[in-house]
């Protein structure tokens, strides 16, 4: 199997971004979409994330490694590629582009994100709404922010749909044009979920429920 | 005598492999019904650029001048596709004429495509049909089958796939799209398909299947129409189902 050590890994690259990395964003942005509840909901709902059984062991298997090799193998595709978007205007070129170009960014922003919760809560800070509130009080943060969720929900809906093609679910143009309409509704979906959690963090009605 | 109407080209040059390419600019009459091909070839009858200054004659590599045989590919104001069938008259003037540089330039407009002559072996692109013996005739091949795979068969070799291809470049061993749908082509031949996993093994080694990044340009690009991200899904479906047989399956199939 060693000679196909480059198909193997880009096969392996395209199912970890779904399973587990795309499962696992949602289910992020579900908990974070219990801020909207308030302040004590999205508590709530994060302690009993923290207090899940081997909770290590889930996120070094479940999150850091597939992120880590995702993250590793993805900039190294980025490299194999030269953009051509100029002379050949396609949209399906410029969702390759962008998933380069958001792949590149969720790259930084999730480092800073894990460093700036998970990391400092290792550390001794408390995970929580107050946290998020304070982070996001920042309006660069707060840019930051939005971006790197709009980032995420592009880069998981576009890449949802070459996971059809790459392992030959969506093979003909109209089963492919039909995934292009379903994620771009699952795109729109997230983006909606993630947008109203990350305002409801600077809504002080809401960190006072 | 009314004025002559005249088109104008610019030609991106390079005097070989190895030396700088540089643009010239050249100014000839117009002609009815004129296409790429005859207009370099007044530039070689009098080669004389805009200037009036002489010149050597521009060189291009062309043969069938029917658009299939695929030597004249060229990047015809900013498209790659064949000059034999580029009209003048359907082009915004001045027609800037580029080699394609995918693929190394040999002189002017003449590229060298040997790689993809290299892929069509690599992914072993024919069907062995050669005994000690008389094999007889090989099993037919259905008529609807027969037609969806007439279409694949209309590849000409002619690059522009790979020129349009963001992942063929000198930094990715990519083979391209042609080669992928070739493999389809003979995979679906009824004796080809005894070769099948052979075939399927080489698209799954280096620069195979794997470096597409579904930006769809080679389909949208294909002068001759071919579905070839169609074909590259059909074999990711095909090298999906042989990866799972050679991990998990008995017999070497």
């Amino acid at each position: 199997m060693a000679e196909n050590r480059d198909f193997m890994n880009r096969r392996l690259h395209s199912l970890l971004g779904v399973i587990p990395i795309g499962v696992y964003l949602v289910q992020h942005l579900t908990v974070n979409f219990f801020a909207t509840r308030g302040a004590e909901a999205f508590n709530g709902a994060a302690h009993f994330m923290e207090n899940l059984p081997f909770r290590l062991f889930l996120e070094i298997f479940v999150i850091y490694l597939p992120i880590l090799f995702h993250a590793i193998y993805g900039l190294f595709i980025v490299f194999q590629g030269k953009s051509n978007t100029r002379r050949f205007g396609f949209f399906r070129n410029w969702m390759f582009l962008l998933q380069r170009i958001t792949g590149v960014y969720l790259l930084v922003f999730i480092a800073w994100h894990v460093w700036q919760t998970r990391v400092q809560a290792s550390f001794g800070a408390e995970v929580n709404y107050d946290m998020m509130a304070d982070i996001l009080s920042s309006p660069f943060m707060l840019v930051f922010y939005i971006i790197g969720v709009l980032s995420a929900t592009f880069h998981f809906s576009n890449g949802l749909w070459s996971f059809l093609v790459s392992w030959g679910i969506t093979v003909n143009p109209r089963s492919q044009r039909i995934a292009t309409y379903a994620t771009a509704v699952i795109f729109v979906a997230l983006s909606v979920v993630g947008m109203s959690a990350l305002l409801a963090f600077i809504n002080p009605d809401l960190a006072n429920m | 005598m009314s004025e002559e109407k005249m088109i104008r080209l610019i030609i991106t040059r390079q005097d070989g492999p190895e030396s700088e390419p540089y643009t010239q600019e050249f100014e000839l009459p117009h002609r009815p019904n004129m296409n790429v091909i005859s207009a370099l070839m007044e530039i070689r009858r009098n080669p004389v650029d805009a200037d009036g200054r002489e010149t050597s004659p521009v060189v291009w590599d062309m043969n069938c001048l029917e658009e299939v045989c695929g030597a004249c590919s060229m990047i015809i104001n900013g498209k790659p596709q064949q000059s034999c069938t580029a009209l003048v008259d359907q082009f915004e003037q001045p027609i800037r004429l580029e080699p394609m540089r995918t693929f190394p330039v040999v002189r002017d407009l003449i590229v060298d495509r040997s790689r993809m002559f290299d892929s069509l072996k690599k992914v072993k692109a024919w069907i062995p049909i050669d005994g000690t013996y008389d094999l007889g005739p090989g099993p037919r091949m259905a008529e609807n089958k027969r037609q969806w795979a007439y279409e694949l068969s209309k590849c000409m070799t002619c690059g522009v796939c790979l020129e349009a291809c963001p992942n063929v470049n000198d930094n990715s061993e990519f083979i391209g799209p042609a080669p992928v749908s070739i493999v389809r082509l003979y995979n679906a031949h009824p004796t080809g398909e005894m070769n099948k996993s052979e075939r399927l093994e080489a698209l799954m080694g280096e620069g195979g299947i794997e470096s597409c990044g579904n930006s769809q340009n080679c389909v949208e690009s294909c002068p001759k129409g071919i579905p070839l991200t169609t074909s590259i899904a059909a074999l990711n479906r095909d090298t999906s189902l042989q990866a799972f047989k050679n991990f998990f399956g008995s017999d070497k199939a």
